[in-house]
């Protein structure tokens, strides 16, 4: 009793009719993980088009740039992509700086790259239990958010809160690490190598996640570039593109990484990225520890009410989603005249409807999973 | 020593007898359903790194008795425009079968509610009734999740009962009979004489085993082939939309239905209520035998039961069509080859 009359005869792209129907999927649904909503026509389990519907978290955060002062918006900015808010603050100061030329002393950029990369590995770590959930294992989420744990207590001891930080401050940071701080993130990285492996031999070699994986959802080069996606999405698909490298800033070019590429396009490849980045992310930690410099950590004269000459700045980070870039237009006053934030997962989303068209649903939502979408960095 | 069974057929008559059986048989399913549940919290904690149900007595063990009333004292909801019928015979439909199966599933030498001739026989038809009852259910319920739900379960059902009966056929044709308590008598003596290590009667037995328990995992609709209930895929499935105990009850057939498909497992494969040291501990016909035969089939079946939680929590789910296709493509070939080879080494060696 499905309910002919909810039943709709539509042509699709092979010319072919096919009776189609609609399913909602979100704004709550499990596998969105938040409130997105992507309105699905199906021809049984097949879809015939997949429409994201965005909106349902949109909090103007670019319009409550354009009301506040520099330093007022910064706690913004973790709240866009709150599981990569290191990298996001990182993006909105560095524009700033950039604009104020202001110099950061280097011991400030080191905390900022070892905090950033932590950061990034926590992201990932909670995107891989999400994903393994989407794909109906539970136990994974449970062993991530145990190491995720483990890096939320290393930074709530530097910073004093556990999701949105606000630990950088245009022209440095917020306070210095202490010796608990290094000595734990030294921990954390010997910790970490043996449970990336173990993460290996129990989940990605596991033979059914490899087939829902494998072949599964191949984005093309040409489909990354036209919608602009990036991120593991476009190293995914062989594009070795990482704003860590092709723009470095902050103290990235001091470290010795690889951007990690897969040529396949596939969700496993764009898994496999991600989980080769956290060891890259461990990488880079340990060589910042190392070379970790002394002094201030904060730069020097950074005015009390911050006026940005009139211009129009630009600052891109790699956020653990993608590109992330801050656009600042000044006329010369304490309040930007324009805040545009550029903001991965929008991009990222923006290809699934192409993507998604022609597969099956489970198949899809492993896509959409492998595609690692935080909904507040979508609607901002 | 009379046995228990025999003395309780001279002190009763026989419609007293089965109304015991029955009613026992009830509460073990009904204290079996609860507690597994519990069981399936617990494991699933303990793979997950983390204590589980602790609150609500010693060690969660009252917290099944706490959800039970829980769902008991919630409102039943009838969405609007459901087929009311169906909706509500569903979870009956589905819970009904497990429990008359277990009817025929000897717990010990004597502990049968019927020891009737054709007992596998009925367990395989009245399984084929559960089928039919996620079916209704899904497709009563107006909702398109569910439909989808319904329209997955039936496709996996017959795919895997295929194999599942011709495996069973290989039983019977390895066994010379469908009475499950003769099955396991022929099974007695020390566990090289279990079924599933009798390779000189079906030279595949461990892989007959492996295909009967695979199989047994699908219709059951188990993780990693729980199409029905994907919960990040379809919401609840085909349950989406019950609530209160309407739920409650497919919750507790899906545990009956697992207990009943791991004792049929231990009865068929694992030697039922035999111990696996052979008639050392003494002799099954006394009352301490018969709890002891009891013992052994129960160590059995929760074996195979924690097994199935285990698989469940560590596994993501599969494919619908790499389901579909390890069904066509591999268990049935290999089942039926299994067939063809042991029906051979029976016409040659025995």
């Amino acid at each position: 009793m499905l309910v002919k009359e909810q039943l709709k005869t539509e042509i699709s792209a092979d010319g072919a009719p096919r009776e189609t129907f609609v399913i909602n999927l979100g704004p709550q649904h499990p596998a969105t993980h938040g409130v997105l909503r992507v309105k699905m026509t199906m021809d049984g389990e097949y879809i015939v088009r997949a429409e994201p519907v965005c909106g349902y978290i949109h909090r103007m955060q670019e319009k409550m740039g354009e009301n506040r002062t520099y330093a007022q918006f910064l706690p913004n900015t973790s709240r866009i992509d709150y599981l990569s808010a290191m990298t996001y603050t990182h993006g909105f100061v560095g524009a700033v700086e950039r604009a104020a030329k202001l110099q950061v002393p280097p011991r400030a950029e080191y905390i900022r790259v070892i905090t950033s990369e932590l950061n990034r590995i926590s992201s990932h770590l909670v995107w891989w239990g999400a994903f393994l959930l989407d794909l109906g294992g539970f136990t994974p989420l449970l062993y991530a958010f145990d190491d995720r744990e483990k890096i939320l207590d290393l930074l709530e001891g530097i910073t004093g809160s556990r999701l949105t930080y606000s630990y950088f401050r245009i022209g440095g940071l917020y306070n210095d690490v202490d010796d608990t701080f290094i000595k734990g993130t030294r921990a954390f990285v010997a910790q970490m190598r043996p449970r990336l492996k173990m993460y290996r031999s129990l989940v990605t070699d596991n033979i059914i996640l490899r087939k829902r994986l494998i072949e599964i959802g191949p984005i093309s080069k040409e489909m990354c570039r036209k919608y602009g996606a990036t991120g593991p999405v476009i190293r995914g698909s062989g594009v070795p593109y990482d704003v860590r490298k092709v723009e470095p800033y902050s103290a990235y070019p001091e470290f010795d990484f690889v951007i990690p590429t897969f040529e396949e396009g596939d969700s496993m490849a764009r898994y496999l990225v991600r989980m080769e980045e956290m060891a890259q992310s461990l990488r880079i930690i340990e060589q910042a520890l190392d070379k970790l410099p002394a002094g201030p950590v904060m730069a020097e004269k950074v005015p009390r009410v911050l006026k940005l000459p009139a211009g129009d700045y630009c600052y891109a980070v790699e956020a653990a989603r993608g590109r992330f870039a801050v656009r600042i237009v000044s006329d010369n006053k304490e309040i930007p005249y324009r805040i545009k934030l550029r903001t991965p997962s929008l991009s990222n989303l923006s290809l699934f409807e192409e993507a998604s068209a022609g597969m099956l649903l489970p198949d899809a939502l492993a896509l959409m999973g492998s595609l690692d979408l935080v909904i507040p960095d979508i609607d901002r | 020593m009379a046995s228990l069974s025999n003395a309780i057929s001279a002190l009763w008559p026989e419609p007293l007898r089965l109304v015991l059986f029955v009613v026992g048989i009830m509460s073990f399913v009904g204290a079996n359903a609860a507690y597994l549940v519990w069981v399936e919290r617990k494991g699933a904690a303990r793979f997950q790194r983390r204590p589980g149900p602790t609150e609500v007595g010693w060690a969660g063990l009252l917290q099944p008795i706490a959800d039970a009333a829980k769902l008991m004292s919630k409102q039943l909801i009838v969405p609007a425009g459901v087929d009311r019928t169906l909706f509500r015979v569903a979870p009956l439909l589905m819970m009904s079968p497990a429990l008359m199966s277990l009817a025929v599933i000897p717990f010990g030498e004597h502990l049968a509610a019927r020891n009737i001739n054709v007992g596998l026989l009925m367990i395989f038809a009245f399984g084929s009734v559960n089928v039919m009852a996620i079916m209704l259910g899904g497709w009563s319920s107006r909702n398109k999740y569910a439909i989808i739900s319904a329209a997955r379960v039936v496709s996996q059902n017959v795919a895997y009962e295929i194999p599942m009966l011709l495996v069973v056929i290989t039983m019977i044709m390895v066994t010379g009979t469908m009475n499950l308590n003769e099955i396991v008598q022929n099974q007695a003596g020390p566990f090289w004489k279990w079924y599933l290590f009798r390779l000189d009667l079906n030279l595949l037995a461990p892989i007959t085993f492996l295909i009967f328990y695979t199989c047994m995992l699908a219709e059951t609709n188990r993780a990693p082939f729980d199409m029905a209930e994907a919960e990040s895929e379809l919401v609840a499935g085909a349950y989406t939309e019950y609530s209160g105990m309407g739920f409650g009850v497919f919750f507790m057939a899906e545990y009956s239905n697992i207990l009943l498909g791991c004792a049929l497992a231990t009865a068929l494969f694992l030697g039922g209520w035999q111990s696996p040291f052979g008639h050392l501990l003494g002799n099954w016909q006394s009352t301490i035998g018969v709890l002891l035969g009891l013992f052994w089939f129960l160590v059995k079946m929760y074996f195979l039961i924690f097994s199935v939680v285990w698989i469940r929590w560590t596994f993501p789910r599969t494919q619908f069509y790499g389901l579909l296709n390890l069904s066509w493509k591999i268990l049935i070939p290999v089942s039926l080859f299994t067939l063809i080879l042991s029906s051979a080494m029976l016409k040659l060696f025995r």
